[in-house]
């Protein structure tokens, strides 16, 4: 029988599903809850030197959302005083923000492995020349999108010239021991759709990128992550100037795999904004969809007891996490 | 009024609805082929893409790009495969040329 869910709903603006995501796991007995809080993730704001297509934050050069030093301060307290094991930082280009290197080498102090979502073309930006020594320094997981390993594609989703711009990136990181064996710098790179469709599975690219890559490029990476479109934001909007709304919304709750919920990056991580607010994760964060009620609502007033097996606030966006082999942060979460 | 409408292909199994005995058998038979074995599901996609295209079916169009793209192939691979599809089919109907040839011989001083 399905249990009682302490679940509660509330759909993005305007997102239609044929049923709902609550009603999906109660369909198949499932209650969804947080599990330990071991992740902190931080998104530093919108500002991004790109603006690609299917970008969940809505980030680009013209956005002005970013946290301040003081926020930063609130952030680096809360580590300290509950030790995450991992801190892992995104935006936006969190590069960008001023204080990024300050939360960088605060994290690492206090022992936190630190993760960085990448876009690789941040670091021809004037003053970010030097981000490739900075990550190996502070020996930092950098976690970069590259769609595909093709031009067209690429440059397709994230803008022209995006491409050539990111396989010199990539050499660059190489260059300095990421991805490449014996370092223990760990390079590895997501790949999206580049459309209304599901990613491959997770498998079989990366051992397409690998040959791909290194063959037409002499790259080396760790792994690949397939991360499913989130149908939010700038995307969202794609699928419906493009009509796949309705299809792709139908392609995503008829995949929903049962056994991706245990790996949901939710259930292990608490996500704040640049303003300090606290989420379930990034895509409730850019929905505005906070934690409970009941919980505290700010980084300042973080509590791990009352987050840990907290009931997590969903909506019908939440299909593209349990779609087929599921997506998270560090990618295919089921076989 | 179209004979052949995109949302008929979700619609597929209403063709169950007479002799369901008939269709569970197809789609178990069909739901197999399509399963990793000796060839992988994205050769099988291909596979399928080129056949759709040689069959001019629209519903298997359609169903066999998508699946070509969730399994990973790009517009080159694909494209490589419908010209395979094509260029039989266009062999196909060349060597008759030859039957035309005799029946002409045939008749001919």
């Amino acid at each position: 029988m399905p249990q009682a869910l302490p679940i509660v709903e509330r759909a993005p603006k305007h997102l239609r599903a044929p049923i709902s995501f609550e009603g999906k796991l109660a369909a198949h007995g499932i209650e969804l809850r947080a599990s330990v809080v071991n992740t902190l993730q931080i998104n530093v704001g919108k500002l991004c030197n790109q603006a690609c297509k299917h970008c969940h934050v809505d980030a680009s050069p013209t956005r002005t959302e970013i946290m301040t030093p003081e926020t930063a301060e609130q952030v680096i307290a809360a580590v300290q005083k509950f030790r995450f094991a991992t801190v892992d930082i995104t935006g936006g280009a969190p590069e960008l923000n001023p204080s990024f290197r300050y939360l960088v080498r605060e994290s690492r102090a206090l022992g936190s492995h630190v993760i960085v979502r990448h876009n690789l073309t941040v670091m021809y930006q004037r003053g970010q020349e030097d981000l490739p020594e900075f990550f190996r320094d502070h020996s930092l997981e950098v976690v970069s999108s590259l769609p595909y390993f093709l031009e067209q594609q690429t440059d397709a989703q994230r803008g022209h010239g995006v491409f050539d711009k990111s396989v010199e990136a990539l050499q660059r990181l190489n260059a300095v021991g990421y991805g490449m064996e014996g370092t223990g710098l760990v390079l590895n790179i997501v790949y999206n759709p580049v459309g209304a469709f599901l990613p491959p599975p997770q498998t079989s690219i990366e051992a397409d990128f690998k040959y791909e890559l290194m063959t037409r490029h002499g790259i080396s990476f760790n792994h690949l992550f397939t991360i499913t479109n989130m149908p939010i934001k700038r995307f969202l909007d794609y699928l419906r100037r493009s009509g796949n709304e309705e299809r792709y919304m139908q392609k995503l709750v008829e995949a929903f795999n049962p056994t991706t919920i245990e790996g949901l990056m939710c259930r292990n991580l608490v996500s704040v904004d640049w303003t300090g607010k606290l989420y379930d994760c990034d895509f409730n964060q850019m929905l505005e969809l906070g934690v409970a009620q009941s919980l505290p609502q700010t980084i300042g007033e973080f509590d791990p007891e009352k987050f840990s097996s907290r009931g997590i606030m969903t909506g019908p966006h939440c299909f593209g996490c349990t779609a087929g082999s599921g997506s998270s942060c560090g990618g295919a979460v089921a076989p | 009024m179209t004979y052949y409408e995109e949302d008929d292909l979700q619609r597929f199994s209403e063709v169950g609805k007479h002799r369901p005995d008939l269709f569970e058998k197809f789609m178990t038979w069909y739901q197999a082929c399509q399963e990793d074995g000796a060839l992988s599901r994205r050769e099988k996609a291909l596979i399928g893409l080129a056949v759709a295209h040689a069959l001019q079916c629209p519903y298997c169009i359609d169903s066999y790009s998508q699946s070509c793209l969730e399994s990973g192939s790009n517009m080159e691979q694909m494209t490589e495969a419908i010209h395979m599809a094509s260029a039989i089919r266009g062999g196909a109907s060349l060597i008759h040329g030859l039957q035309a040839h005799k029946s002409v011989n045939k008749v001919s001083m």
